[in-house]
């Protein structure tokens, strides 16, 4: 992926109708793939994401580690306070979040620990708009066209730049790809994303006992609440003053002067507080006990 | 750094719950199968740092046995691994250990395959499912699985390299990276050399017989 700002991707966007279109005619060029195999293999990573979906939609047991599922099903059947379209995406990206703690299959979006959200702004944003699957899988194109932007200009990693390079990444990539999906302009598309991302700076990477767990998955659900929050605010009109290249930039400054103790290494915020630790330490005994018993023939 | 594709941003298809811990830990323990060259009976891993501290509870071991057995990172078996490897009658031990200066997701495998060969593998998981193999044996290496690749053990005396590269060429393989290393002047030596096709065993036989060469293998990427 050639496009190391927003503001290329923009103009190839207004060249080919759309960022989706874009990004595809991009990734066919540089490949030497053809569109039509592309979009197979891209709907293909859909297919995936709405297993793990079903998957985590369905299931009640608990991670290895004990510390999360369970809580995408309680959503999906909860009261629907704001409305069902909103209730029910929370539920699908904290089914992604579970499948995952469950080393179930799931598809990296941008990363492993923030793969709910793309799926679950973009399957609500296309069920609101009656899309198609094709839609559906050019939206994903666009969604990795801006994570790319990201990654070109700032970080995508929790280590690197807290989780706003990971949850606050998904949701600017899902709140353009989602604006994309409802056919509106390139620089509208920027401001989904700029609106997203801003709502996440500074958000900081402390998984309880370093798992990708607590929070990930809970927040895999209120990032997908600020994609969808930044998308609406978009699609009315409402413009970010400060234009997306440079809100992407400014997230990678305030990753780089965040302390270790607050990109991953779980020494610091929840991690570090006094449930975090007991958390923490129980889940690692918990997940060695069910280690020993499910190999004790291949464990030291 | 290597081009993006949109495929490394959307995707890859893993099984979770860590890129760096469950998927990356799954291609080293491909590698190390790879670069041992057999199906594995054996093997001993040292987990060393996060790979540690935080592996068990992101499947790092079972993960580990899933790649050492030749499961893909996204093979929906891998959770079952390690009951796969009693099946297959692959025993795999876990230490915890200081490996020194090394990134903090690294693991040390030390394989023994079916036929009794034993190779000492150590790798660093680098996030989003980046590897990279740092040690073979006593070779300090660079292989990160993206490319196959073709190992080359051999005594260190002219000549050896360009008769490699020769074989190469009339293979029509293009050569896309190449390393040498060697344990001291005149002694053994190891080449790495990254290629933009797979090398067939037939190639990697034919560089086998050539003189000056002890051992050559054809390591696809994983």
């Amino acid at each position: 992926m050639a496009f190391a700002t927003f503001i290329e991707l923009a103009a190839a966007a207004r060249e080919h109708g759309s960022l989706g279109a874009a990004a595809l005619a991009r990734e066919a060029e540089e490949t030497g793939l053809t569109p039509e195999g592309l979009v197979v293999r891209m709907d293909g990573e859909l297919t995936v994401m709405e297993s793990a979906i079903a998957a985590g939609l369905s299931r009640d047991d608990r991670s290895r580690s004990g510390l999360t599922g369970g809580d995408a099903k309680r959503v999906r059947t909860g009261p629907a306070l704001i409305g069902e379209p909103f209730r029910d995406a929370l539920a699908d990206a904290v089914a992604i979040g579970e499948t995952n703690a469950r080393m179930g299959r799931i598809v990296a979006a941008p990363t492993a620990g923030a793969s709910g959200v793309v799926p679950a702004v973009l399957l609500a944003a296309a069920r609101a708009a009656g899309a198609t699957r094709a839609e559906l899988v050019s939206a994903l194109f666009a969604a990795a066209s801006v994570g790319a932007v990201i990654a070109a200009r700032a970080t995508l990693s929790g280590a690197a730049g807290g989780c706003q390079a990971e949850i606050g990444s998904a949701a600017a990539m899902a709140a353009a790809a989602a604006a994309d999906l409802q056919g509106a302009d390139p620089d509208t598309c920027g401001h989904a994303a700029a609106l997203a991302l801003q709502g996440q700076l500074g958000l900081v990477c402390d998984p309880v006992g370093g798992l990708v767990e607590v929070p990930c998955v809970m927040r895999n659900a209120t990032g997908t609440a600020v994609a969808l929050a930044a998308t609406e605010m978009a699609l009315a009109g409402v413009r970010f003053p400060v234009p997306l290249d440079e809100v992407i930039v400014a997230m990678g400054q305030i990753g780089r002067s965040l302390p270790p103790s607050l990109r991953e290494t779980a020494l610091g915020g929840l991690a570090a507080t006094p449930s975090g630790r007991t958390l923490g330490e129980r889940a690692c005994t918990t997940c060695t006990d069910v280690t020993s018993s499910t190999g004790a023939d291949t464990d030291a | 750094m290597r081009q993006r594709s949109v495929f490394d941003i959307i995707g890859p298809v893993m099984v979770g719950p860590s890129s760096s811990h469950t998927a990356g830990a799954a291609r080293l323990g491909a590698l190390a199968r790879a670069i041992a060259g057999a199906e594995v009976r054996s093997a001993e891993v040292v987990l060393h740092g996060s790979f540690a501290s935080t592996g068990r509870g992101h499947g790092t071991d079972v993960a580990l046995v899933a790649g050492l057995l030749g499961l893909a990172p996204d093979d929906p078996r891998i959770p079952e691994a390690k009951a796969l490897a009693e099946k297959a009658g692959m025993r795999v031990s876990f230490a915890e250990g200081d490996l020194g200066d090394v990134h903090p997701n690294t693991a040390r495998i030390t394989v023994v395959t079916v036929d009794g060969a034993r190779v000492l593998v150590q790798g660093s998981s680098l996030g989003a499912g980046d590897v990279e193999v740092t040690l073979i044996d006593d070779f300090p290496v660079r292989l990160t699985g993206e490319l196959p690749a073709l190992g080359v053990v051999h005594h260190d005396q002219p000549g050896v390299v360009a008769a490699v590269s020769a074989r190469l060429a009339a293979d029509v393989i293009n050569i896309a990276s190449m390393q040498v290393f060697r344990e001291r002047r005149g002694a053994r030596a190891l080449m790495i050399i990254e290629t933009d096709g797979p090398v067939p065993d037939e190639t990697a036989a034919g560089i086998s017989a050539l003189p000056g060469v002890i051992a050559a293998r054809s390591v696809p990427a994983v």
